[in-house]
């Protein structure tokens, strides 16, 4: 990946209101490099919500999206409780988001299935009591 | 149509207008934001009666043309303040989601 170009975002795990503003920035910067709209469309919406989960399931985190020749990779790192079943989490509905985060619109177990959706790999390294780890990759044609 | 287009149509109000030109080339109705963000497609007008700041981050990241708030709900404070500072256009319907979007449908 030499030459790739590189953000990083610290993501605060307090704020649920303003959640999100990594990926909006990662969107403003992938535009500004002329990149193809559906791809910046993909990445920011699979970054989103791997932001927010790390928000509402892991108290923040980081975040570090790399643009190389031929992939955008977005890698998601907490220390938060980590995911127990991690097959189960990845189906669309499961969530163990609380009352109050839902009444924001958030828990609808959709997070995962969609970060899979709109990527072209996903690997998810999780441990229960460390953290979770996320990569994603979406394809660059040329 | 234009944003613009479907205000003069409507005459619903606006909490915040910063891109009245975007053409709205469909509709998308949801208050679930992972299915809207899933879901949702480029340009959709999006009827909601979700309120919160999180629905601007949603509406940028989607890339939907604006949100319509239905059932005449209003934004939450601050809202209409980051909704004009991103970009994001947000009208008020005082109808509920159906009649909102059988009239979205007439005019698209
Ligand atoms: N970073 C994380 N740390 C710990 N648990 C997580 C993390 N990300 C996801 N999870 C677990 O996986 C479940 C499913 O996540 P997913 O994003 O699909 O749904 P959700 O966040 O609950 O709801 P939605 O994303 O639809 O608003 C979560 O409810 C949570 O239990
Ligand atoms: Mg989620």
């Amino acid at each position: 990946m030499s030459g790739a170009l590189s953000f990083h975002f610290d993501v605060d795990g307090e704020n649920f209101t303003m959640a999100g503003q990594a990926s909006v920035q990662v969107k403003k910067n992938l535009r500004r490099l002329g990149l193809p709209p559906e791809v910046i469309r993909r990445v920011s919406i699979a970054m989103y919500e791997g932001e927010i989960n790390m928000v509402i399931h892991a108290g923040g985190g980081h975040a570090e999206v790399v643009v190389a020749e031929d992939a955008i990779e977005i890698v998601l790192q907490d220390n938060g409780p980590g995911i127990a079943n991690i097959e189960q989490a990845m189906q669309a509905g499961f969530s163990t988001a609380p009352d109050a985060i839902r009444s924001l619109g958030f828990g609808a177990g959709m997070g995962l299935p969609n970060m899979k959706r709109y990527t072209d790999e996903m690997d998810i390294q999780s441990e229960v009591g460390r953290g979770t780890r996320i990569t994603m990759r979406v394809l660059l044609e040329n | 149509m234009t944003v613009r287009e479907l205000i003069q149509q409507t005459q619903w109000p606006t909490a915040a207008l910063p891109a009245a030109d975007r053409e709205i080339t469909g509709v998308y109705m949801g208050d679930l934001l992972s299915w809207v963000m899933g879901r949702a497609k480029e340009s959709d007008a999006w009827i909601t009666i979700m309120s919160n700041n999180n629905i601007v981050a949603v509406a940028t990241l989607a890339d939907t043309a604006c949100i319509i708030l239905a059932e005449g709900v209003t934004p939450d404070p601050g809202v209409a303040a980051l909704a004009e500072q991103k970009g994001v256009n947000i009208l008020c319907s005082p109808v509920g989601a159906y009649e909102t979007a059988r009239l979205l449908s007439e005019y698209l």
